[in-house]
């Protein structure tokens, strides 16, 4: 296998962060990401980001496995913050309340440092997700990850779907190469050089045998999973699943406290969500 | 037997409710505890139709008509759900890969426990226990991508046998494994079947493959009903299997060569039992009649490989030092296991992967700089499944897509495909939706669409998978005709009944090198190969040692010159 049909796989090391439930690692992810999503203090947010790149480290994650992850989501936040800029370059005014003016670059558009360190603070924001997403992405089996689903109470057919999703995905993958292969041999021009309306009509000419080789599929798994007893039951446990050991509630437990940290700082310190330095 | 049957079929007949016609008529048919039944029949026979009333997906999944009653394990179905069902009858279905749900095998074992709420410490014991009986144990942790054929096949077993089912029901378990594995399938089933006593019921239409190990009756289908219910001995001596186009096992076909009377005296069903005091001489006799074939192929070369070396990663070779020389109008054979190396020999030719080192020639000329398009016009490929290449609703526009990418004017499209289409027997055909063709035809149908653009050699992915012999006879004749057109034919296969008949010539890989080059006779009798590629010797060769006949390979080589004559080829 190429290493492309790795990009979802998550990879099997025996570390503290491996070892954790799955349920426990959703639960630590949606408290550190609620704590940077609710704070506009930059101050917490590079803590918690500092935070999560040392858990990164600790569960023994390769740069190249997340290299391509990372690229996108850069490209993605600096076009955000280009587009912020231009649609409201006076926002960190508004939210400051003050107005310190380093230059004037064209028209209305100004460079504030007050536009300056709240976008600066928005970027941190979003880019203090994308450890906690990849830790918990790379480090959880997908089908401990439906399990976990499950427990929070996501029905079990819909969160078993997430896992067969994951075990098909590379299947339908290789069908999509072939398939495309074949097409190219008989003369199919997927390349930039053919008209737009022509790459719509040639895209067809590979999804649709994929489509109908993959409807050959799906009757066959759901054969297998009625033949297994799959939904008979209005409940299911998961043989992947993981009990909660004390690490398990030492890392709820911290997060938690993060989170209400967070919390904390912005209601007794900044008295808002925000942290204004300006005044 | 007074004892109670665990399947009844009283009067039972079955329609589709998308068919006209009843799939099962009036069956009638009593296994027993602990028996060992085989069910064969070609295509379309409602073999499957008669497992899928077993196991319950009838009327559950697929819905239709029901007369007459089944009872199982003295219950009628009708009270009975596929749930119910599924804790008394397990079933393998022939796709290993397909019905691996689970991320693991550990986890695909567990499926059944998990829908039915086993606690957690529960279910691990138990997948540990089962997965000891198929000498899984080791592998729980791996994934589908990590798992060669046989052992899919083995974590599908364990899944079933987890619920300790009475009746084990295999659904085509051969079709996808390689000679070898599904050897070690049937030995599988075999010793399960006599440590535990449970029912076995495998249907399948490669008969000589399970009659590897012992079967207790074998039922014979054709067109929805039961017509042999007989022990092996008996079938193979009868016409029955020439009747309902059942290929009957290689040995036998060259004792009845020999003049040899085969019948329950001389116990054929199986090779083990056959007894050949009576038949030696016989055979000697015609062994020594056949004149050898002198055929030399002396005609120039059409594709050279030379040296290739292949790697995906940069570290590992996938193809090492490749050397191939084919000459015009040959038919060979590319044979060895899953990862051999031959769909990416076959990447490399059409110019989806680029060869490391090496270069590849095409009547001479070296054929680096040509595209993926340029080469398709020299070399086709013909990819397994049809439904994989067919992207058009039309036969005509289906044939002509190859065409119409490479700007050719619509008159002459016309002209070309009518062409093609008469060779491929598709002519009535013309102005038909590919939805109303049966599996062979769209089959032929892919091969059209290739053929029309005039490529020289054709290499076609495992041709006949999953195909009855009848079927499996009309597509192999049909690449005959083609090839004595003149078009030089490549075949990827496990098949080793193909290699025999039809490919005079076979290559072998084995991690990533040719470990052979030579005559199938040679392939299919040489110990160290067969174990390399994962093959099975051929019964033939089992047969003239049986006879004493030293030279195993040169009977073999025989048995082919004899058959080719035969057929006139």
């Amino acid at each position: 296998m190429n290493t492309k049909m790795k990009l979802f796989s998550y990879n099997l090391v025996d570390t503290p962060i491996h070892r954790l439930s799955g349920l426990t690692k959703l639960l630590c992810f949606l408290f550190l990401t609620f704590a940077v999503m609710y704070s506009y203090d930059i101050r917490v947010i590079l803590i918690v980001m500092a935070f999560s790149i040392a858990i990164l480290m600790v569960s023994k994650i390769k740069f190249s496995q997340i290299r391509l992850m990372i690229v996108y989501t850069l490209i993605f936040l600096v076009t955000n913050t280009v587009i912020t800029y231009f649609f409201s370059p006076e926002n960190g005014v508004e939210i400051y309340g003050t107005r310190h003016e380093i230059a004037h670059l064209f028209g209305k558009y100004n460079l504030t440092s007050e536009q300056i360190f709240y976008q600066v603070t928005k970027f941190f924001k979003y880019a203090s997700v994308i450890p906690l997403g990849m830790i918990f992405l790379l480090t959880t089996n997908p089908s401990e990850f439906a399990s976990s689903l499950d427990r929070v109470g996501v029905n079990y057919k819909a969160a078993f779907a997430v896992a067969l999703t994951l075990r098909y995905f590379p299947d339908v993958q290789r069908d999509y190469r072939d398939i495309s292969q074949a097409q190219q041999a008989r003369g199919l021009d997927l390349s930039h050089k053919a008209r737009l309306q022509d790459r719509f009509k040639n895209a067809l000419l590979i999804i649709i045998p994929l489509i109908f080789s993959s409807l050959d599929r799906i009757e066959l798994i759901s054969n297998a999973m009625d033949l297994r007893g799959f939904a008979k039951e209005k409940t299911r446990t998961w043989y992947s699943s993981k009990k909660f050991t004390r690490q398990d509630y030492s890392a709820v437990t911290v997060s938690a406290l993060i989170f209400i940290a967070t919390i904390c700082v912005s209601i007794f310190i900044n008295k808002s969500r925000f942290y204004n330095p300006f005044i | 037997m007074d004892k109670q049957p665990i399947i009844e079929f009283q009067h039972f007949s079955f329609k589709y409710f998308s068919q006209a016609e009843p799939t099962l008529h009036d069956i009638n048919l009593k296994i027993y505890p602990g028996e060992k039944i085989l069910i064969v029949g070609p295509s379309g026979s409602g073999k499957s139709t008669l497992g899928y009333c077993v196991n319950g997906l009838i009327p559950f999944s697929y819905t239709g008509e029901i007369k007459g009653g089944l009872m199982i394990n003295g219950v009628d179905t009708e009270q009975l759900n596929i749930f119910e069902l599924s804790k008394t009858v397990g079933t393998v279905l022939q796709d290993s890969d397909g019905q691996f749900v689970g991320l693991t095998a550990g986890e695909d074992i567990a499926f059944a426990l998990e829908n039915d709420n086993i606690p957690h410490p529960v279910m691990h014991k138990r997948v540990k226990r089962v997965a000891e009986m198929v000498d899984m144990q080791t592998l729980l942790a791996s994934s589908p991508f990590e798992l060669s054929g046989g052992q899919k096949q083995r974590t599908s077993l364990a899944g079933v046998m987890i619920d300790d089912v009475d009746i084990l029901l295999f659904d085509e378990p051969l079709a996808n494994l390689d000679p070898a594995t599904g050897k070690t399938a049937i030995e599988i089933i075999d010793d399960i079947q006599k440590r535990s006593n449970k029912t076995v019921i495998i249907i399948e239409h490669r008969l000589e493959d399970v009659l590897h190990r012992d079967i207790d009756r074998v039922l014979v289908m054709y067109d929805g009903r039961i017509i042999a219910d007989m022990d092996a001995h008996a079938l193979v001596s009868s016409q029955v299997l020439k009747e309902c186009g059942i290929r009957e096992p290689l040995y036998v076909t060259a004792l009845k060569y020999a003049g040899v009377k085969v019948n329950s005296d001389i116990c054929p069903g199986y090779i083990t039992t056959l007894k050949t005091e009576l038949s030696a001489d016989a055979l000697i006799a015609w062994h020594s009649s056949i004149a050898a074939d002198d055929r030399i192929n002396s005609k120039p070369s059409i594709l050279k490989i030379e040296d290739v070396s292949f790697s995906y990663d940069g570290t590992r070779n996938v193809l090492e030092d490749i050397d191939i020389d084919i000459r015009e109008g040959e038919m060979i054979s590319l044979v060895g296991k899953n990862g051999a190396g031959k769909s990416t020999l076959s990447k490399l030719l059409c110019g989806f992967e680029k060869e490391d080192r090496g270069r590849i020639f095409y009547k001479g000329a070296d054929i680096e700089d040509k595209t993926i398009k340029e080469r398709a016009e020299i070399i086709g490929v013909v990819l397994q499944n049809p439904n994989q290449m067919i992207s058009k609703p039309l036969i005509y526009d289906e044939v002509a897509l190859g065409l119409r990418f490479r700007d050719v004017p619509e008159d002459q499209i016309e002209v070309r495909v009518e062409k093609v289409l008469k060779v491929c027997g598709l002519a009535p055909f013309i102005d038909w939706p590919i939805s109303a063709l049966s599996y062979g035809q769209k089959k032929r149908v892919t091969i059209a669409s290739i053929l029309v653009l005039n490529p020289n050699i054709l290499i076609l992915d495992e041709p006949t998978a999953g195909q009855d012999f009848r079927h499996y006879t009309e597509i192999m004749e049909f690449l005959v005709e083609i090839n004595k057109l003149g078009v030089t034919i490549i075949l990827i296969t496990h098949d080793m009944h193909l290699m025999l008949e039809y490919t005079p010539r076979a290559v072998v890989l084995a991690g990533g090198r040719i470990i052979a080059d030579t005559a199938a006779s040679v392939v299919l009798t040489d110990t160290q190969i067969i174990k390399q590629a994962n093959l099975k010797e051929t019964s033939l060769y089992n047969l003239a040692q049986m006879a004493g006949i030293p030279d195993g390979t040169h009977f073999v080589q025989g048995f082919i010159d004899y058959e080719r004559r035969l057929k006139n080829r």
